[in-house]
C-alpha cells in the first residue's frame, strides 16, 4: 500500500498545530505538550509497514493520548477562532482517528471477532461525543441550544430518582400493557384472518394502508377517552402496534413452500397441528421483525401521547416541561434514557430472535 | 378426486366467483364493516352522555325512546366518538366551503403540514442518498458509520422534536425549517437502508463485465449502482414520505403552533372538540395516502423509462 497520506497530513498538521497560537491559553500547558508529542511519535511510528494486531492499538492509543492533550489545552482556556493552532491540531486528531478506526475495522475483518467489529463503531461514537464537547466548550456555545456532554451526565446522575420515575411511567405501566395488548391482538386476528381467505384479501391492503397513516395522531383523542394516565398511553400504543403485527402474521404464515405443506398433509396433520409444527415456526422470522419495529413505535406512541396531557411524571411530559423551563441539560438526559431503553428492547428482542429462529438463512454463520 | 367432484358440480355463479376472488371487493366489504361498527361504535360510546342529558331534562326523563337516542348520539355537538357523516360534515364545511386561503379552511392546515413534510422528505432523502453512497464506497464508514445508523432508528426520535422546536426557535429558525428538520431525521433511514441495499445489487459479473470496458469508478457509479438501486430506492421513499408527514405533524405539537393539521388536533384535544380532531385525522391520513400514492407513480413512470418490468 503505496504512502499513507491521511497520516502524513495528520503529522503535517500536528508539527505545525503548536506553532500557531492557541489565544487565551498563551501556550501550551507543558503535560499537555508532552501528551501530543507521544501521539504525534504514534501517528509516525503507523507510518511503518505494521502488521495489524499492532497498528490498530497504536492508533487508538495515540488518538487516546491526543484526545487527553488536546482537552488540557482547552481547559487551559484556548477559545475559538483566537486559537487557530487547537482546531488545526484537533484536525489533526481527526485524521488519526480515522487512521484508528480503519485499522481496527482491519483488524475485526482479519480476525473475525464480534467484540472486535464493534471497536470501529465505538470509536466514531467516542469521537463524536468528544467532538461534541470540545467544539461547545472550545466555542462558548450557549448551553440553552446544545449542553456539554458532561452537562448532561451530571443531569442524569443529579436527578437520576425523577428519571428512574419517568422510565416506571412511560415504559413499565404504559408502553409494556400497550405493547404486550397490541401486538397480542394483532397476532390473533392475524391468524383467524388467515383461515378466512376472504378477510385475508380484504384486511392486507388495509393493514399497509394503516402504516403509511400517521396513527399517532390518535394520542389526542385517547388522552380524552380513557383519561391522562397510563391507560390513554396504553391505547396509543396498543393501535400503532397492531397493524404491523397483523400484516406480518398474514405473511408469515402465507411464507410456508407448497412441499412442506404438502408434506404435512402426507402426515395427516390437523390444521391446529400443521400451524403448530410447521407454519408458525416459518411466521417467526416475520413476527420478530414486527415485534422489533414494534418496540420502537411502541415507545414513541407512549412518549409522544403524553405530550396531550399526562399526570406530573413520564419521559414525554419531562421533555415537554424541561423544554418549556429552558433546562435543556434536563431532556436531553430524558433523551438518552428514552435511546439507552429503546436500544435495550430492540436488542433484547434480537436475542430471542437469535435463539428461536437460529434456522433462518440471515442468522446462519458462514463457516 | 377432487377433478370428478369439480366436473359433476354445477359451475359457480362467474361474477361472485370473480369478485369475491379479487381485491376489491374484499377490501370494500371490509371497509363496510368497519364503517358499521363506527357507527355502532358511536352510538355506544355517545348514549351515556345522551342519556344523562334525558334525565337532567323533565321534558325527556323517562319518556324518550331508542330511535330518540339513535338520532341524539349520531348528531351531538361534542360526542365521545362523532358517526363518520359529521366528520364527512365537518370536512365538506372546511375544506369545501371555506377559501383555501383562510386559516379556518383545512387544506390550509393540511398545506402548511405538507410544505414542511415535503421539505424535511427532500432533505432527508438526500441526506440518506449521500450516507448511502459514502458507506458503500469507503469501508471504514461501512464499519463505523452502519451501526450508528441501524442504532439511530432503536431511539424513539419523534421524543426529541419538541426540544428541535424550542432550540431552533430560540436561534430564530421558527415555521417550517424544524419540523422540516423532524421530518428529514425520520426520512433519512429508510432510504440509506433501501439505497446501500440497491447500490450493492449489482452482482460481480456485472461489476467485472463493467470493468473489462476499463469504467472509471464515477461512470461504474452512474452507469451501474446508480441504475440498480432504483428498484430499492422507491420501496423505500414510500416508507420515507410517510415517515416525514408523521414527523411535521408530530413537530407542530409541542409549542402549540399556530397552524398546521398537528395544531388542529392539539386545539381540538384542548377544547374538546372531537368533530375538528377527526377531521383534521382524516385530511392527515389522506395528506400521508397521496404522498405515498404520488411516490408510487413516479416509481412506475421511473421504473417505465428505464425499461424495468412493472
Amino acid at each position: 500500500m503505496g504512502r499513507d497520506y491521511i497520516l502524513i497530513a495528520a503529522l503535517l498538521a500536528g508539527i505545525v498545530a503548536p506553532f500557531l497560537s492557541v489565544g487565551n491559553a498563551e501556550s501550551w500547558p507543558t503535560a499537555a505538550m508532552a501528551l501530543w508529542i507521544v501521539a504525534l511519535a504514534a501517528a509516525a511510528i503507523l507510518l511503518l509497514p505494521l502488521s495489524a494486531s499492532w497498528a490498530a492499538p497504536l492508533a487508538i492509543g495515540g488518538a487516546a493520548v491526543g484526545a487527553v492533550a488536546l482537552y488540557l489545552l482547552l481547559d487551559a482556556g484556548a477559545r475559538g477562532l483566537a486559537a487557530p493552532g487547537l482546531w488545526l491540531a484537533m484536525i489533526a486528531l481527526a485524521f488519526l482517528v480515522w487512521r484508528a478506526m480503519e485499522r481496527s475495522a482491519a483488524l475485526g475483518a482479519r480476525t473475525k471477532s464480534r467484540f472486535l467489529d464493534l471497536a470501529a463503531p465505538i470509536l466514531l461514537g467516542i469521537w463524536i461525543v468528544y467532538l461534541w464537547q470540545a467544539i461547545i466548550v472550545g466555542f462558548d456555545v450557549p448551553h440553552v441550544l446544545l449542553p456539554p456532554p458532561t452537562e448532561i451526565a451530571g443531569a442524569i446522575f443529579s436527578s437520576t430518582g425523577t428519571l428512574v420515575a419517568d422510565f416506571v411511567q412511560t415504559f413499565i405501566r404504559s408502553m409494556i400493557p400497550g405493547y404486550a395488548i397490541g401486538c397480542g391482538a394483532g397476532f390473533l386476528v392475524g391468524v383467524l384472518v388467515d383461515r378466512i381467505p376472504f378477510f385475508q384479501r380484504g384486511l392486507l391492503p388495509l393493514g399497509n394502508l394503516a402504516s403509511a397513516l400517521p396513527i399517532v395522531a390518535v394520542a389526542p383523542i385517547m388522552v380524552m377517552w380513557f383519561g391522562f394516565d397510563w391507560q390513554s398511553k396504553a391505547a396509543v400504543v396498543v393501535i400503532m402496534t397492531f397493524f404491523p403485527m397483523l400484516v406480518n402474521t398474514i405473511a408469515g404464515l402465507a411464507a410456508l413452500g407448497r412441499f412442506e405443506l404438502d408434506l404435512m398433509r402426507t402426515y395427516a396433520a390437523s390444521y391446529g397441528q400443521t400451524l403448530r409444527m410447521a407454519r408458525l415456526p416459518a411466521a417467526m422470522p416475520f413476527i420478530f421483525n414486527a415485534l422489533k419495529v414494534n418496540s420502537t413505535l411502541a415507545l414513541i406512541g407512549a412518549i409522544v401521547a403524553e405530550f396531550f396531557g399526562t399526570p406530573i411524571v413520564g419521559m414525554g411530559f419531562r421533555i415537554s416541561a424541561e423544554v418549556g423551563r429552558m433546562n435543556i441539560a434536563m431532556v436531553w438526559a430524558t433523551i438518552v434514557v428514552a435511546a439507552v431503553t429503546g436500544s435495550a428492547a430492540y436488542g433484547a428482542i434480537s436475542l430471542v430472535e437469535r435463539s428461536l429462529t437460529f434456522w433462518h438463512p440471515s442468522l446462519r454463520k458462514v463457516a | 378426486m377432487s377433478e370428478t367432484y369439480l366436473a359433476t358440480r354445477p359451475a359457480p355463479p362467474r361474477r361472485w366467483g370473480r369478485l369475491a376472488g379479487g381485491k376489491t371487493f374484499p377490501v370494500a366489504a371490509v371497509v363496510f364493516v368497519l364503517i358499521v361498527v363506527w357507527y355502532l361504535g358511536a352510538i355506544g360510546l355517545n348514549s351515556g352522555r345522551v342519556i344523562d342529558g334525558y334525565d337532567a331534562d323533565d321534558d325527556m326523563r323517562n319518556k324518550w325512546t331508542t330511535s330518540d337516542l339513535i338520532a341524539d348520539t349520531l348528531s351531538m355537538n361534542r360526542p365521545v366518538l362523532p358517526a363518520p357523516h359529521q366528520v364527512l360534515v365537518e370536512l365538506d364545511k372546511s375544506v369545501l366551503e371555506t377559501a383555501p386561503t383562510s386559516n379556518r379552511s383545512l387544506l390550509y392546515h393540511a398545506w402548511i403540514t405538507l410544505s414542511a413534510a415535503m421539505v424535511g422528505f427532500a432533505m432527508g432523502t438526500v441526506l440518506g442518498i449521500v450516507l448511502a453512497v459514502g458507506i458503500v464506497h469507503v469501508r471504514t464508514l461501512e464499519r463505523a458509520l452502519m451501526p450508528w445508523v441501524i442504532a439511530s432508528q432503536t431511539i424513539p426520535i419523534l421524543a426529541i422534536a419538541p426540544m428541535i422546536i424550542v432550540v431552533l426557535g430560540a436561534i430564530g429558525f421558527v415555521g417550517l425549517v424544524p419540523k422540516a428538520i423532524i421530518s428529514a431525521y425520520l426520512c433519512f433511514f429508510p432510504v440509506t437502508i433501501g439505497m446501500v441495499k440497491g447500490l450493492t445489487s449489482p452482482e460481480l459479473l456485472q461489476l467485472d463485465l463493467i470493468r473489462t470496458y476499463s469504467a472509471t469508478p464515477s461512470q461504474v457509479f452512474w452507469k451501474l449502482r446508480w441504475p440498480a438501486s432504483m428498484p430499492f430506492l422507491f420501496p423505500s421513499l414510500k416508507i420515507a414520505v410517510a415517515l416525514a408527514v408523521v414527523g411535521a405533524i408530530v413537530g407542530e405539537l409541542p409549542t402549540g403552533a399556530s397552524a398546521g393539521l398537528g395544531a388542529r388536533l392539539l386545539a381540538g384535544s384542548y377544547y374538546g372538540q372531537t368533530v375538528q380532531i377527526w377531521s383534521a385525522l382524516v385530511l392527515a391520513s389522506l395528506v400521508a395516502g397521496l404522498s405515498v400514492a404520488a411516490v408510487g407513480w413516479a416509481e412506475r413512470l421511473t421504473l417505465r423509462r428505464m425499461g424495468g418490468r412493472t
